[in-house]
């Protein structure tokens, strides 16, 4: 991989997104979009990562990336997506969904669109209700999903003031993440460790599937479908363990990775193992054998699943620590046909073709949020810093 | 208890009259509330406060710039690799390793100096302006001192080289030269400059002999009367012998040359080889150590240290470290010639000097506006082993003091207690408790920041801790009405009470609608179950539920009888459940054996048997009791038909 540039920005970042590029352009990821949390102040950002392959003119470090206009968000930001090219929908833990509008011309921002109780509690016996954070977002021009710590489901369209529709008690716990699966199919993840598919052409509030990691109940933070097989979905759970699942088989997944576990060397001689929380997962979005995950441990995983791996031990010490990663197949899974199957399913060589590589050179606090998009890739920290790299693939 | 080191500091609280009023205060960790009372000596019964605000006075306000924050965050990272470092590296490796993790506490320094800068340039109005510009020299004195303190006593320099890296300290931060020589240079003619001769008076001062020669070969070919003047300067100043870092002469082999050096330029002067050029014979003056030669350049030296450097560079080059203290008391006596006094800044160096680190941590602590640059110099002058016999008469020893305040201060902010919790974990006497104590009291506004605080927890074992975390987010559930969020909190928490309180309110709800919520847990609970007796009931009712949907009605009747036999169905709930029987005992084939069904009668006699003698009944409880005793009665009817049709069965299949 190429070089990494970090750049400290005195605020906590919760998600970073690569503002997409216009279909079948040869551009590559130029802006790219950040939002804060726990502060007393918010902002959502946009930045510019420019021109640095070229050395710089007016003497700023080179690499390093500008930013180009934010604006106030109310509350944390919890998830973040770019609607269109000039549009950005940040949901808040005040419940509110907001949508931005970038104006390139005098670079601001400013509210487009506002949902202001998108997600809320209603109290016990009465009327009243408080907010509740929206925890996740997906879009697809024109249609935005959101789901909540209230277990409510929102379809809302760009143009509408009211939600579409509504799934109240969607579920019983806290929904963590949403994605498309095939429109106008959506799946959830939640903190009992349920995978759930709901189709928006079914009434009433059930869905019409569960899938569950059996027994275990580890909450699931994160999800997404592998671009091009839209039955390959992979999901990060409380305890570091990345889960590839296909929808289409059987209610468990079909393998589960182990990765995100290290050991903490605390008051010198005190060795304690601690879990690690996968904030978020995501494929490659044009080379999906390419998957990559961070972590609160401040961990930031590259995952190759691409057969033409010439060596694989030799990069596997990178950074001063043996990462063990193991991978356990569900033997019913195992006769599937081989030639069917994305790199990701087949079970009895996973271990020795998965490779993993720590793209981070320290870790220390939290890796809340990462993109990528063609070579590029952007992750955002609680220890206030953006890293960026134009040079995944080097 | 000691004495003060220095009057209190007094700070004004706008809008309060603190001599009219009565003022009171509570302390905070970082923080103080501070209001009026309406307590008033002379007239008792007017009780109106005049100010009726609370103000909030904070200690550290640095922790709120905002470019102070990069520092936080960006050395927080080497404070942790720091502490990472092997304690089995010996010698030079670890000291290497130490130098550099000081340099790079430096160099975070100086960039948030850099940016600090501009933005002090680019401020709108003057005020903060002047604020970030004031901001700009403390970081610069932070960099000053701790450069000092890196030479003396992580480097250690022996003699010798000390004068090398004292030289170097002084060229950083008297940096003024290189725009002027820009300036110089840069001109058309730059020996008529009219700042030519302060360059290469610096450049002289400063030991950079190299550049002040080039300077003089171009004051050599503009003015031929005094070219050959400028060539013997130059010639003794290529000459000057000095100690380069690669060459393998002993000190007396340099004091030697050295001495010789000197004894040439002396002879120079006294010749009168420069009489003709006052420039050239101050220069030559300076090069002897002149102390009077010198203090003339008192403006171009800026400040006594310089003068100190620059003084033993030209007469004493190899002092040892131990004689550092008398020079530098001296320079600063001369330097400041009795018209002022030394300021804190002074002071701290000076301590430096005479290597009284604790004097230099006591200064600093006191001149300083946060604990930030204390801490971690403090730390790394631990890890030097230089502080190891020091214990302070409260808490633990210095370090861990110092870290354990900035921490504290760190756990105020709103943002950045997360940093605090590394600080506190390398503090091995009262870190602990102290972080017990700072992370209860982060606000839990959403679920993923009480994760990120959860695991902080249960990465150090604070079960107490993590089980008061999940408990106010299990209460919040019950209060948001999601109870299948509260009970899988209280689950996390391992909370058997609270597991059991929300399974009653489930049940009741069950009660009053008929239908179970929340199946995807409750179907899902899995070993859970065992956590409360009121969940395991809780699990097993709702599993006798989808075994009669399911029309798996044998099972279903056998794991109800068992549900009131075990005792874990709380007798609040018999009724219930004999109620749920009924249907069972009404189907066509016979489901409840004669054992089970005695079994059932027992639990139903228990039940009515139990009852308390109630007091006068009134209407709507003889209402109750109507329904009541009505369904008793259709309850044992059904029993005793169900009764008689399983002995019949059983008799016949007995006899068949």
């Amino acid at each position: 991989m190429g070089e990494i540039y970090a750049k400290f920005v005195s605020q906590k970042i919760s998600k970073t997104r690569w503002r997409p590029v216009p279909p079948g352009s040869l551009q590559t990821a130029e802006t790219f979009a950040t939002g804060s949390w726990d502060n007393e102040e918010n902002y959502v950002s946009l930045w510019s990562i420019g021109d640095f392959g070229n050395l710089d003119s007016d003497g700023g470090f080179e690499g390093d990336h500008q930013l180009l206009c934010d604006i106030r968000h109310h509350g944390d930001v919890m998830d973040l997506q770019f609607f269109d090219q000039e549009r950005i929908v940040a949901a808040s833990s005040t419940g509110c969904v907001t949508i931005f509008l970038h104006h390139p011309n005098n670079q601001t921002l400013s509210v487009n669109q506002q949902w202001t109780t998108a997600h809320y509690h209603t109290g016990p016996g009465s009327p009243s209700y408080s907010s509740a954070p929206c925890t996740g977002i997906v879009c697809d021009n024109p249609e935005i999903v959101t789901v909540g710590e209230d277990g409510r489901i929102n379809l809302f369209r760009a143009d509408h003031k009211e939600a579409v529709r509504t799934i109240n008690n969607a579920d019983s716990s806290t929904l963590h993440a949403v994605t498309f699966l095939r429109t106008p199919e959506i799946l959830t993840v939640n903190s009992i460790g349920q995978l759930k598919i709901w189709d928006f052409r079914q009434q009433g509030n059930e869905p019409s599937q569960i899938l569950s990691l059996t027994g275990d109940r580890v909450p699931l933070h994160c999800v997404d479908r592998h671009p091009s097989q839209q039955h390959v979905v992979a999901t990060g759970g409380q305890d570091g363990m990345l889960s590839i699942w296909d929808v289409r088989q059987g209610t468990m997944p079909v393998s589960l990775l182990k990765a995100h576990e290290a050991e903490t060397n605390l008051h010198r001689n005190k060795l304690l193992r601690s879990y690690l929380l996968v904030w978020e997962v995501h494929f490659h979005p044009s080379n999906p054998d390419h998957l990559f995950t961070c972590s609160e441990d401040g961990s930031l995983w590259h995952w190759d699943a691409s057969t033409d791996v010439p060596e694989k031990s030799s990069l596997f010490h990178q950074g001063g620590r043996t990462s063990t990663f193991l991978s356990h197949s569900i033997s019913n899974q195992a006769n599937v046909q081989q030639s069917l199957i994305s790199s990701w399913l087949s079970t009895d060589t996973t271990k020795d073709r998965i490779e993993i590589t720590s793209l981070l050179p320290s870790r220390t606090l939290s890796v809340n949020s990462l993109d990528v998009l063609g070579p590029c890739l952007v992750c955002g920290t609680d220890a206030e810093a953006i890293y960026v790299t134009r040079q995944l693939f080097v | 208890m000691e004495e003060l080191d220095g009057d209190p500091a007094v700070t004004l609280i706008p809008g309060v009259n603190s001599k009219k009023k009565q003022m009171c205060f509570d302390w905070g960790p970082g923080e103080m509330l501070v209001c009026e009372t309406s307590f008033n000596k002379k007239e008792k019964s007017k009780l109106v406060p005049n100010c009726p605000f609370i103000f909030i006075i904070r200690k550290d306000e640095d922790v709120y710039s905002q470019i102070l924050r990069k520092l936080f965050n960006e050395s927080h990272g080497i404070f942790v690799g720091l502490q990472r470092i092997e304690e089995e590296l010996t010698g030079k490796s670890r000291k290497a390793q130490l130098v550099r993790v000081s340099k790079n506490y430096r160099s975070v320094i100086r960039a948030c100096m850099e940016e600090m800068h501009q933005v002090a340039i680019a401020a709108k109005d003057p005020a903060s302006g002047r604020q970030f510009s004031s901001q700009v020299s403390i970081l610069s004195a932070m960099e000053l001192i701790w450069n000092l303190c890196e030479i003396l006593f992580i480097e250690v320099a022996p003699a010798g080289p000390l004068l090398l890296h004292l030289l170097d300290w002084v060229r950083l931060h008297v940096c003024e030269v290189d725009s002027l020589s820009a300036d110089v240079l840069g001109s058309e003619n730059p020996s008529k400059h009219e700042s030519f001769w302060n360059l290469v008076t610096i450049l002289v001062l400063q030991g950079r002999l190299d550049e002040a020669r080039q300077m003089l070969s171009k004051e050599a070919d503009t003015s031929p009367t005094s070219a050959g003047m400028c060539r013997t300067l130059g010639d003794l100043m290529r000459t000057m012998p000095i100690l380069s870092p690669g060459n393998t002469q002993t000190l007396t082999e340099l004091e030697l040359k050295w001495q010789h050096w000197h004894e040439e330029c002396e002879r120079h002067l006294q010749d009168g080889t420069f009489t003709s050029s006052p420039h050239l014979e101050t220069l030559c003056k300076i090069m002897l150590g002149d102390e009077a030669a010198l203090l003339e350049q008192k403006e171009l030296l800026n400040n006594w240290y310089h003068f100190l450097v620059t003084r033993l560079l030209y007469s004493h080059p190899t002092v040892k470290p131990m004689d550092l203290h008398l020079y530098a008391q001296s320079s600063l006596d001369l330097f400041l010639g009795g018209e002022s006094s030394p300021e804190p800044l002074d002071n701290i160096l000076m301590a430096a000097f005479e290597f009284d680190i604790h004097q230099v941590i006591k200064e600093c602590s006191i001149a300083l506006s946060n604990w930030w640059f204390v801490a971690h110099l403090t730390d790394l002058l631990d890890h030097c082993k230089l502080l190891q016999s020091h214990n302070l008469y409260f808490g633990s020893n210095m370090r861990e003091f110092l870290l354990l305040e900035y921490a504290s201060g760190l756990f105020a902010h709103h943002s950045l207690w997360q940093l605090g919790v590394d600080y506190f974990d390398y503090c091995p006497e009262l870190g602990r408790v102290s972080l017990e104590l700072h992370i209860e009291r982060i606000p839990l506004n959403t679920e993923q920041k009480a994760l990120k605080v959860l695991r902080i927890c249960e990465q150090r074992q604070m079960t107490e801790q993590v089980r008061s975390i999940c408990k106010i987010l299990a209460m919040k559930a019950v209060r948001n009405n999601r109870l299948g969020s509260a009970l899988s909190w209280s689950i996390r928490a391992k909370d058997a009470a609270f597991a059991t309180l929300v399974s009653d309110r489930f049940l009741m709800d069950y009660c009053d609608r008929g239908c179970f919520s929340d199946l995807d847990l409750i179907d899902n609970l899995g070993p859970a179950m065992m956590l409360s007796d009121r969940l395991t009931f809780l699990g097993k009712y709702r599993e006798f539920h989808r075994l009669y949907g399911e029309k798996r009605f044998v099972d279903a009747a056998s794991l109800l009888l068992s549900l009131m036999t075990s005792q874990i169905a709380p007798r609040s709930f018999w009724m219930t459940l004999l109620t749920d029987a009924l249907p069972l005992l009404e189907q066509k084939q016979v489901i409840f054996s004669a054992e089970q069904t005695y079994e059932l009668m027992r639990c139903l006699e228990d039940l009515t048997a139990g009852r308390p003698v109630r007091g006068e009944p009134d209407a709507q409880r003889l209402q109750d009791d109507d329904i009541e005793t009505t369904k008793v009665e259709m309850l044992r009817l059904a029993l005793a038909r169900n009764l008689a049709r399983a002995i019949i069965r059983e008799g016949s299949l007995e006899g068949s």
